[in-house]
């Protein structure tokens, strides 16, 4: 257990100590928190647009802000494989059990710290304290394991150049278009709005609203698609990574 | 007392014999250099004496373990310094020296102990709080072969420790590792022949896959008719003697 604590402590300093996860993991939501708050509120309450109000758009950021764990995870994941560091790791008493936890453990308590963060910020943008904040924030927990999972697996197909593009354009936007976020799914329909149901995103979001609002028993389906999701991705990244390793050397 | 017995160690991907039927012996604490051209299969020897790629046929044991059987232990016993620098950019040195002791299964207090002593041996006290990233590649690997030596390895293969530093900064590092002669067995790869000749206590030199000759520097020189190790080592290589 000690060694896949010190290779997870490793992996949290890496992690925190790159300029770009406080950028892209705490400010970024921040700013676009920010921002759709001051047009919310600019929206005359006529218009009947509730879509970015702070009940509506903070479960749909803090979502939004967790597909950058996937960038971290892609991140440190692939530069550890692309360089001669991991050949250092493959000779040590390291086993491949260690490696998976060793890179997912710091990745929890930065994706809670993360959503904290952005309820936190909501409070000055008129967020009320209800006590349904933990369980809102709580629901989050699969998602990041969803997101970790997804950046173990880009982590061990790419290099580190391709993470950042696929990790940080690809993911996070499709995150941002498929999760009802920045405009209503509903109002487009079609096949883009089956496409969405289909994929965790949206689910990830809705689970997060309803706890906010304290509907908890439309909770439970959200979060059972989400956990089903990470469940797959996550078995698919550590018999990949584990494939991956092999080849490596 | 033997510390590296390769028996007919053979390495072959489909059709391509990258490691022909090796018969290698290290004694301990030797510093054992192993020269060959690009492609001589030098690489892969040392990748399969490391547990990293298991060989298609043939055996090698380190310390009394083998590779094929007692892979955890002898990846216990083991160390590899690789030829790219191999720091956690992020990590400052200490941290880097810790964190290696770590996952070798040191305690903390024992990491530290250790962390100490290798910023005390190899001169790093005054960058010990520096990142690894912001060192200049010498310094990167000082710090990559002390890491290789804080889990006090029997064993430790140096791949190309010197590769595109500057003449001051090899030498530097030759004095460092000129302080473990004796005291740890040392498998060397390099180009620069000149660093074989000066570090080591015997050479191997691989050619196709095969082990085509071994000895002292001079016996080398002698065995091909030179006072030029160079020469030698070309006449040997390419089957000249």
């Amino acid at each position: 257990m000690r060694r896949t604590l010190v290779f997870a402590g490793r992996n949290t300093k890496e992690i925190i100590r790159d300029i770009f996860t406080l950028i892209f993991g705490i400010l970024f939501p921040l700013v676009l928190l920010v921002l759709l708050s001051a047009i919310n509120n600019s929206i005359p309450k006529e218009a009947g647009m509730s879509l970015f109000d702070i009940n509506n758009l903070l479960p749909g950021v803090a979502v939004f802000g967790l597909s950058f764990i996937s960038l971290f995870t892609a991140t440190i994941v692939s530069k550890d494989r692309c360089t001669s560091f991991i050949l250092r790791l493959f000779t040590s008493p390291l086993k491949p059990s260690q490696y998976i936890v060793g890179y997912t453990l710091p990745l929890i308590p930065i994706s809670l710290m993360q959503t904290i963060v952005c309820y936190i910020a909501a409070f000055f943008m008129g967020l009320e304290y209800t006590p349904n904040i933990f369980p809102a924030i709580l629901v989050n927990i699969p998602t990041a394991i969803l997101y970790i999972a997804l950046g173990l697996l880009c982590g061990t197909i790419f290099n580190d150049k391709m993470v950042g593009g696929v990790c940080g354009a690809l993911l996070t936007n499709l995150s941002a278009w498929l999760s009802s976020t920045w405009f209503d799914i509903e109002l487009i329909g079609g096949a883009f709005e089956k496409v969405a149901n289909l994929l965790p995103f949206i689910h990830a979001v809705k689970a997060g609203r309803f706890a906010l609002s304290g509907e908890f028993s439309e909770i439970l389906p959200e979060i059972l698609w989400v956990s089903g999701y990470a469940l797959v991705i996550a078995v698919i990244a550590v018999v990949l990574f584990n494939y991956k390793m092999k080849q490596d050397k | 007392m033997l510390a590296i017995k390769t028996n007919n160690l053979t390495k072959k991907y489909k059709e391509k014999t990258v490691v022909n039927n090796l018969n290698l012996s290290v004694n301990k604490g030797e510093m054992y250099a192993l020269l060959g051209v690009n492609g001589a299969g030098k690489s892969t020897t040392i990748k399969m004496l490391s547990c990293l790629i298991k060989p298609t046929d043939g055996n090698a044991e380190l310390m009394g373990k083998s590779i094929i059987k007692d892979e955890t232990a002898v990846k216990q016993i083991i160390s590899v310094s690789p030829q790219e620098t191999s720091v956690a950019p992020n990590l400052t040195v200490r941290e880097n020296l810790e964190f290696i002791a770590g996952i070798f299964g040191f305690s903390k207090a024992e990491a530290k102990a250790k962390a100490t002593k290798m910023i005390e041996d190899f001169d790093m006290a005054d960058i010990e709080k520096s990142r690894a990233k912001t060192l200049s590649g010498g310094w990167q690997r000082r710090l990559s072969i002390a890491m290789a030596l804080i889990s006090e390895p029997e064993i430790v293969f140096l791949d190309e420790p010197t590769l595109g530093l500057d003449v001051l900064a090899r030498r530097e590092l030759w004095k460092h590792i000129e302080k473990l002669k004796g005291k740890i067995t040392i498998i060397l790869t390099t180009h620069y022949l000149e660093e074989a000749e000066a570090l080591s206590d015997r050479i191997g030199i691989m050619a196709k896959g095969v082990l085509k000759a071994e000895g002292t520097a001079n016996e080398l020189k002698a065995k091909a008719g030179t006072e030029d190790f160079e020469e030698a080592f070309i006449r040997i290589a390419e089957d000249e003697v």
